[in-house]
């Protein structure tokens, strides 16, 4: 088995010139992204080096703090930007929820996939447990995101819907049920499609990267089937916790509907 | 039933004192934004007043459950709520809010003459016109058999021939069994015709007469 070929520094340079093609072709055909370009390119740079550099210092440097840090370093990241990609204004209580559902979905599920199913050891090996951490924490965020703008739209645009059920002696939760439903349902679609296209129509990353440092691909499908399921489960787990926890936000104690 | 002292909502009622019947039939007329509809959701619980009392069958509205309450004073807004579904399943969906038992086929179509609502049971809702909405709307709560029906403007998308014929069949259906109804009505003639009671709100106040 052969190990993975060592990148020199000009040989990172020489693909750089991709971008130099890219704005040759945004200059001669005058659309205006030149300077998006340069920035983007600027900023992956930027950090992937730097994240290079404070891994390569984890791994060598192995210790259960540094562990915990990174991944409450990406939780904090993943809810900063749910909120930001849900259009419409947040309630501190929805805040809340998904700042909750986010933590404890991901870590429960984080912590059986290394223990349970991949059976690490010591526990916080940062190696296998923030690359996977980072996976389970982004696919949730999607997912957490999606759910939680469907069910703050699907109280909004059904408001008559969930009035009406409430004028009938409807609970709530009996009311607002559809709206939780598609919710959820929205959210784990992205999920469920990617797992029919897999190993068709894309090799998914983590399973590309395995296969070029000279893992088996018989191996690497195996991880791959298994941060799969990993993913689904903590999806489900996180975005399940919002929308569930999530509509009674919009319910005051009397069991009126109250959107602020 | 309903007893309303001193009743502040906001800046939209302020209600000295209301008496509403039992087993009667009160018809809430009123200019448009008198705050007719707001009356019957204070009623409903379905918002709550800032000041003074409502009391129902002896009990303060803040003592009694929100939801058991809605269960026994149903209301019907303005617009009829259509679910996503067949005209059965909009007939039933009361009942499933309301967790009470389901009902057969045959008291179904009881209702669906009652309201005079021509068409399957398995058609879908969304296809029906507005008065035809309406009148599904009108026979759901009425499945539901609750001891108080708070109705908004349960006409309006409906012809007078048919206002009179389908109203008349509530008013008589309620009578027969006791229950207490209170109708918002733009319709004069509705509340000459059927009205034991007549309220009259003007600028959130009532209006003696």
């Amino acid at each position: 088995m052969k190990g993975i070929i060592e990148l020199q520094m000009w040989q990172v340079a020489v693909a750089y010139i991709f971008i130099v093609i890219l704005l040759f072709i945004v200059r001669t055909r005058g659309i205006p992204r030149e300077k998006e370009i340069l920035v983007a390119s600027l900023r992956m740079t930027l950090q992937l080096v730097l994240t290079g550099y404070i891994l390569a210092y984890i791994f060598n440097n192995s210790h259960p703090l540094y562990t915990l840090l990174a991944i409450s370093v990406m939780e904090a990241f993943a809810i900063y930007n749910t909120y930001k990609r849900v259009k419409t204004p947040l309630s501190p209580r929805l805040r809340e929820i998904i700042a909750v559902s986010m933590v404890t979905g991901t870590l429960a599920s984080l912590f059986y996939f290394l223990l349970v199913v991949v059976r690490i050891s010591p526990w916080y090996d940062p190696r296998y447990v923030i690359p996977i951490a980072g996976m389970l924490i982004g696919n949730s965020m999607t997912g957490i995101s999606l759910g939680v703008s469907r069910l703050v739209d699907g109280m909004r645009t059904q408001q008559h819907l969930v009035e009406a059920a409430l004028m009938l002696g409807a609970t709530p939760g009996a009311a607002s049920k559809q709206i939780v439903n598609a919710s959820f349902d929205a959210a784990i679609l992205p999920t469920i499609n990617s797992m029919v296209g897999m190993g068709i129509v894309f090799l998914p990353g983590m399973m590309t990267g395995q296969i070029l440092s000279g893992v088996s691909p018989l191996t690497a499908i195996e991880y791959q089937i298994a941060i799969m399921l990993g993913i689904l489960g903590s999806v489900a787990l996180t975005v399940v916790m919002s929308v569930q926890l999530g509509y009674k936000t919009f319910f005051n104690e009397e069991c009126q509907l109250d959107l602020q | 039933m309903f007893c309303l002292r001193g009743v502040r909502y906001r800046d939209i009622l302020d209600i000295e004192r209301l008496e509403i019947p039992e087993g009667k039939v009160t018809c809430i007329v009123g200019e448009s934004g008198s705050g007719k509809t707001t009356l019957l959701r204070l009623l409903n619980k379905l918002i709550s007043y800032d000041n003074g009392e409502i009391v129902y069958k002896g009990r303060s509205l803040k003592d009694i459950d929100s939801v058991e309450l809605r269960r026994r004073v149903v209301m019907l807004p303005q617009t009829p709520p259509i679910f996503p579904g067949t005209v059965r399943d909009n007939l039933l969906i009361g009942l499933v809010f309301s967790e009470k038992p389901l009902v057969g086929e045959e008291k179904l179509l009881e209702i669906m003459e009652m309201v005079h609502l021509d068409k399957g049971l398995d058609e879908d809702a969304e296809k029906l016109s507005g008065g035809e909405k309406q009148r599904l709307a009108l026979g759901r709560v009425l499945l539901m058999d609750p001891e108080v029906f708070l109705l908004d403007e349960p006409s309006s998308a409906l012809d007078e021939d048919t206002e009179e014929v389908v109203i008349g069949s509530l008013v008589k259906y309620a009578g027969e069994r006791g229950k207490t109804v209170v109708m918002v009505t733009h319709s004069k003639q509705v509340a000459r015709s059927f009205s034991d009671k007549i309220v009259e709100i003007n600028h959130g106040r009532v209006v003696s007469r």
